[in-house]
């Protein structure tokens, strides 16, 4: 049977992280592939590696991050931000990388997420999704809208509605992140989480909001999500992989022990 | 001597972890981007990621069909990752219906959409999943000797092979309750549907034991 995985996702700012896991014997707390190693160690099934890199002057960077993780580290690697055209997915997976996230870019071009698809396979190609709760729809139902640049730009297009177009054009995964719950500790945005996981027939990763381990379980639960994301609670220490994965494993979730 | 292991480069994706994952358990990876070096190396890895006419393409332009053929008709060990275990069979139905590189008798369908019980059922097949062995049969004497069933290793996939002889299948993992085949071995042709390179250390001793004698 298939596990629910539990992905940490670390923040890459010109090669050395900016978000990571404040370990007490790390050499180096900046060096990305350090921070992949101690992941790899405590058992997470996934890593990604979000590139929050502002110059395109130093968009290289990511591509050696990704050259010596993959040397040490045989785990499964997804990595974001900045991917625009075919050649930063091929670079990135020349690189070591597993699977590409799609953002902003599937947003002004969706065309791209097909040409991705068709060219790499579907099981490479992530689209994220940063969603926030608008005003309610004719009906009373509830309602999320696509933003792009961190919450800042809405989009107009409704976000179960463009989960399910990018499934069709061969987005492989969705990576589903509640821009109301980022950052707030309060949990998943379950209503979201599980209106996209029942729109579409591939996996979804859910993302934004994790602050305790009772979180973890309710996204897989009652999100349908196949996936966990979560950045600050493995970061700051509140939490180890093992002791997220023990907790699932006792409210009766599949994981990789 | 290092084992000297051709890696076949065909543009088809992730060759960079798997040439890492050789190097890691002590083996000399090279990688080849037509049938020049094969006389050079002691073993191949057919990697793949991507889609199944396009690696079959690929592998055509660059002579490599006809020379995959001549290696294993030689017993020498070839190991298909994937994409690069799917197009060993005949045929294919990614995007269609394409003839494979048929070292293998079967062929690659997509994995169902429902669960043996009705239920919708995601797909791709992402993430980590055990693997046992078919009824009767035992992992001695192959890649994966070093295993105990029940040994996780991560997949990702949306299609899935089908042997036409059942002992062809050396592994299996269970999906939404269809039984897909995870692993395959015939004569000194083997194949891994879930990525060794990407297992950790259960993926690493499936890669120590290709660079061993059998």
């Amino acid at each position: 049977m298939l596990k629910a995985r539990i992905i940490p996702c670390l923040d890459v700012k010109d090669g050395r992280v900016v978000k990571g896991v404040n370990f007490v014997d790390l050499v180096d707390a900046g060096d990305p592939v350090e921070q992949a190693r101690l992941y790899d160690a405590a058992g997470a099934d996934e890593l990604t590696f979000l590139d929050i890199t502002a110059s395109s002057d130093n968009r290289d960077t990511i591509y050696d991050v990704v050259r010596r993780t993959a040397e040490q580290v045989f785990m499964p690697l997804t990595v974001g931000g900045g991917v625009r055209v075919v050649e930063d997915i091929r670079r990135l997976l020349l690189a070591g990388a597993d699977k590409v996230s799609i953002n902003t870019a599937a947003v002004h071009r969706p065309e791209f997420v097909r040409e991705g698809a068709q060219k790499f396979g579907s099981q490479c190609i992530v689209v994220a999704i940063d969603a926030k709760e608008v005003e309610r729809g004719p009906d009373g139902e509830q309602r999320w809208e696509v933003f792009t640049h961190g919450g800042r730009n809405r989009t107009g297009i409704d976000a179960v509605a463009w989960a399910r177009r990018m499934a069709g054009y061969g987005a492989g995964e969705i990576l589903l992140t509640s821009m109301d719950r980022d950052g707030t500790r309060q949990g998943f945005n379950l209503e979201l989480t599980r209106a996209v996981a029942d729109a579409v027939t591939i996996p979804v990763i859910a993302s934004g909001g994790v602050g305790t381990l009772d979180h973890l379980v309710d996204g897989v639960k009652t999100g349908h999500a196949s996936a966990v994301l979560a950045a600050s609670i493995f970061h700051f220490g509140t939490y180890t992989i093992a002791q997220a994965k023990e907790h699932m494993a006792r409210a009766g979730i599949p994981v990789r022990l | 001597m290092k084992v000297r292991v051709g890696i076949l480069d065909y543009g088809a994706g992730n060759i960079a972890s798997v040439a890492q994952a050789v190097a890691t358990m002590g083996g000399e990876p090279r990688l080849l981007a037509d049938p020049a070096g094969f006389d050079q190396v002691d073993r191949l890895i057919l990697p793949g990621v991507g889609a199944f006419k396009d690696a079959m393409d690929a592998l055509s332009a660059r002579g490599l069909p006809d020379a995959l053929h001549d290696w294993t008709a030689a017993g020498r060990p070839l190991l298909g990752i994937c994409l690069g275990m799917q197009v060993l069979f005949e045929r294919g139905e990614e995007f269609g219906d394409h003839e494979g590189l048929g070292l293998l008798a079967g062929r690659v369908r997509r994995i169902p959409q429902l669960t043996t019980l009705g239920a919708g059922l995601r797909v791709p097949h992402i993430g980590w999943n055990r693997l046992s062995p078919p009824v009767g049969r035992a992992w001695d004497n192959s890649i994966l000797r070093e295993l105990v069933p029940g040994d996780w290793t991560y997949f990702v996939h949306s299609y899935t092979a089908c042997p036409d002889d059942p002992d062809t299948c050396l592994a299996e993992t269970s999906y939404g309750g269809h039984m897909l085949c995870a692993a395959v071995r015939h004569a000194s042709i083997t194949g891994c549907q879930f990525h060794p390179e990407k297992s950790g250390r259960v993926g690493l001793a499936i890669i120590k034991a290709f660079l061993e004698p059998l």
